[in-house]
């Protein structure tokens, strides 16, 4: 992975500005995502993938506002602010302009698949003609050629008799179809970089599996990169080439897949693997992550974690844990990174543990 | 127990125990899609076949007291249906549900609005079901209130308790639902349905609009309640992983019907049923060294308002069984109903004769009879004639299967005991049982 990144995001950070206050929604994130790479972003509700994801296109609306970080796509700058005079973000000079990023990323370099398939498609225009509109905007076929182009990418992301399907409307299509219409949108400019935020959740695990296949397939056949903005260790599992776990804003993981799973770094990703039931082996209990996650408007102090972590202690209450790098066990050149002051020397084994819902658990379990 | 009930369990075969709390028979519950507002206007036209969607079919099950009895199936396979059929929340088109040996089906609506204060109901999404405007507490105390239960301070008093029961505060009584979070929520729900000392609480997806983290705190109190008030719990869900944790018996659903009844263990670890093996086999394990392959079945679900005849899942079985007239062996069969499946849903690109027999007939000798009705489709398709080539295919193969003639659910048997299995395929190892 000596290559350049595709994309590269550095300490982006996306606040919404309500009544109630400052939404810290993506607070200082930073990944990169390689060519032919599926790169997983993964959290619970409320971690800010979603808005993450919509950063990197610049879809953020009022009163919502990228207001710091840096995100390259190649040689372009589709985001890049520096402190100005005053200390207010002031955009650099080679930064697009929106109708740049509209014209010349969205759709052509970068596409984007929601969760909900209903939702993104027109429900009183064809399916073909919305197709082909959008192949007629995004590249340069044109007419009858667009249209056979739209036939083609139906074709080819599994839609039966296409040329006949062209001229049915969305509601005629299920959920599953409905999803393969958006992939054969997103794939048909061939983008470099699909980002597909939760485009299984709403789906039935048949259905699910088969799309996951079509990407898999997909991705051989294009070389397509993905970022792939889920809920479900399953599926990162399954599909993610190398994973980025957020919590409250920031991601607090970083590390090749199986890494992830076998040599977990980070409480918060333990604890979420912890609390999840498997399908092929019976489990004796699942652990829940104790405590609800915390606002957004005011997150804990230090580590963010250090409210629901049984490993918790003063420490972490009053330092931000740094990243930390590790060389990854099954890919050397994949490294590793956690934001957990366990694994830094900045007082933490020294520090007295704090009390918290989860350690009280976890000391009322221990024999005394 | 009535002689009512002992009678039908003898009459349907079934393992009835005169000890089980809740047994359905041969329940189904059809819509007809013409019963909408503006049926006059297309009532005579009901001759020509009305369109009755068969949300479920025929279906029977027994539940144990203190039981965790899991009903699991893709969306649209009628589990909810099922289940708000069961609490007689929609009158069955035909079947019985009894409870407690009594047949729900024949009481009135007075002494099934005082039954029903044993049988609650908790659903899936936390947010609207829960009145904004009240308080926790009087949430909690509705049921009661509703079925005569203890004086206001007694209430008080059980809410209370309750909300600790269920993980939250006594305190919180006085709070609305909007203070809490959605597994908060989910809590408050089951402290409502526990208000009224139930015997079966049947849960509806309790867990599947939370988060992992969350729903393991909603499962491990569900746990809790359970071994503490004795409960017997009907759960409802989509997702195998969360049934394989919390349930003991588990049927799968698909279309309207149960293909495969089973405890857990034997479920999971030994599924029968083709579509009970395709179901485990979509679903992605979190973990990487998981080793599974998976074994993605192809097509969709059909409608229930035409589902296809005999076996519901022959549309996108994988072990379709082949007819007695289908002289090729077993790999001959799998390249023709592959073949067969690729003519219906129009998905072959080079119609080219010789490139369709390449792509599905490489190395396969065909047998005689069926080669002559494969090369005669194969025409058609390179003709583009579709309908014809499927018509041939479906005629000399597909609807001479058994699978196609009839009906398996629950025709037959396995050797295991309670281990239900609707397929054909188990008349070949075990004795069949008509009913």
């Amino acid at each position: 992975m000596t290559d350049d990144p595709l994309l590269s995001v550095r300490d982006l950070k996306t606040h919404f500005f309500t009544d109630a206050g400052v939404v810290q929604a993506v607070d200082g994130i930073s990944f990169d995502v390689h060519e032919g790479e599926i790169v997983g972003l993964v959290g619970e509700s409320g971690a800010g993938k979603s808005v993450a994801s919509k950063s990197l296109l610049r879809l953020i609306h009022a009163p919502g506002e990228i207001v710091a970080g840096e995100i390259k796509y190649r040689d372009e700058t589709i985001f890049a602010v520096e402190e100005g005079p005053d200390g207010e973000p002031v955009p650099r000079e080679e930064m697009l302009s929106n109708e740049a990023v509209r014209r010349r990323i969205r759709g052509n370099e970068i596409a984007m698949i929601f969760q909900d398939p209903s939702e993104s498609l027109n429900p009183v225009l064809t399916i073909g003609s919305q197709l082909k509109e959008f192949i007629e905007l995004n590249t340069d076929y044109g007419g009858k050629a667009a249209r056979e182009r739209a036939i083609e990418m139906l074709h080819e992301v599994g839609i039966p008799d296409p040329a006949d399907r062209y001229s049915d409307y969305p509601h005629q299509f299920s959920g599953g179809m409905r999803q393969r219409v958006l992939i054969a949108m997103a794939l048909a400019c061939e983008p470099n970089l699909i980002i597909a935020d939760e485009p299984t959740t709403a789906l039935d695990v048949t259905i699910e599996g088969q799309i996951i296949d079509l990407v898999k397939e997909l991705q051989a056949e294009y070389g397509t990169s993905f970022l792939w903005v889920t809920h479900d260790m399953g599926v990162v599992a399954e599909i993610c080439d190398r994973v980025n776990v957020m919590y409250l804003g920031q991601i607090v993981e970083h590390a090749e897949a199986d890494d992830l799973f076998y040599e977990t770094k980070h409480p918060y990703t333990e604890a979420l693997l912890s609390s999840i039931p498997r399908p092929d082996q019976t489990t004796d209990s699942v652990e829940p992550i104790k405590g609800n996650v915390p606002s957004a408007v005011s997150p804990p102090s230090g580590c963010r974690f250090h409210t629901r972590c049984p490993d918790a202690r003063e420490a972490c209450v009053e330092v931000l844990p740094p990243i930390e790098r590790f060389q990854g066990t099954n890919d050397p050149a994949v490294e590793q990174r956690a934001s957990c002051l366990k694994h830094s020397d900045l007082g933490y084994w020294n520090s007295p543990p704090i009390s918290n819902e989860a350690r009280d658990a976890s000391m009322a379990e221990e024999p005394q | 127990m009535s002689t009512d009930a002992d009678l039908t369990g003898e009459r349907t075969g079934t393992h009835s125990t005169d000890d089980a709390l809740l047994r359905v028979e041969n329940l189904s519950k059809h819509f007809d899609t013409g019963s909408g507002m503006l049926s006059g206007l297309t009532a005579r036209f009901r001759d020509e076949g009305p369109s009755v969607v068969r949300a479920v079919d025929d279906v029977s099950f027994e539940i144990a007291p203190g039981q965790t009895f899991g009903l699991v199936g893709e969306s649209g396979c009628g589990k909810s249906t099922l289940a708000r059929t069961i609490l007689q929340l929609l009158r069955p088109t035909e079947g019985d549900v009894y409870f407690k040996g009594q047949n729900l089906a024949e009481l009135g609506s007075d002494e099934l609005r005082s039954l029903r204060q044993e049988m609650q109901i908790v659903f899936q999404d936390p947010q609207s079901s829960l009145n904004p405007r009240m308080k926790v507490g009087k949430i909690i105390e509705e049921p009661m209130e509703a079925h005569g239960m203890l004086d206001e301070d007694g209430r008080e008093e059980k809410a209370r308790t309750l909300l600790e029961k269920v993980g939250l505060d006594r305190s919180h009584y006085r709070r609305y639902p909007h203070e809490f979070s959605g597994g908060q929520r989910q809590r408050i729900n089951l402290a409502r349905a526990l208000s009224v000392d139930p015997d079966l609480v049947v849960c509806d997806e309790p867990t599947s609009a939370l988060d992992v983290s969350v729903q393991a705190q909603v499962l491990n109190v569900m746990e809790d309640l359970q071994e503490e008030f004795g409960l017997t719990y009907l759960f409802i869900s989509h997702d195998l992983s969360v049934i394989r944790y919390i349930c003991d018996r588990v049927a799968v659903m698909y279309v309207g019907q149960i293909v495969e009844l089973a405890d857990k263990q034997a479920l999971f670890e030994r599924p029968q049923h083709p579509y009970t093996q395709a179901l485990l086999g979509a679903i992605p394990v979190p973990d990487t060294r998981s080793g599974e392959v998976r074994n993605i079945v192809e097509g969709e679900v059909p409608s229930p308002s035409d589902p296809p005849s005999g076996c519901r899942f022959r549309t996108r079985c994988p072990a379709v069984i082949p007819p007695d007239s289908f002289d090729g062996d077993d790999e001959t069969w799998e390249a023709t109903l592959a073949y067969l499946r690729a003519v219906k849903r129009r998905k072959i690109v080079d119609t080219e004769p010789d490139a369709v027999r390449d792509t599905f007939f490489d190395d396969v000798s065909v047998g005689s009879n069926a080669e002559i009705t494969i090369d005669e489709s194969i025409e058609h398709v390179a003709a583009e004639e579709w309908e014809e080539a499927a018509a041939l295919l479906v005629e000399a193969f597909e609807s001479q299967s058994i699978c196609a003639r009839e009906d398996p659910v629950r025709l037959y048997r396995t050797g295991e005991n309670d281990h239900y299995v609707g397929c054909h395929l188990q008349a070949a190892d075990s004795r069949p049982e008509r009913r």
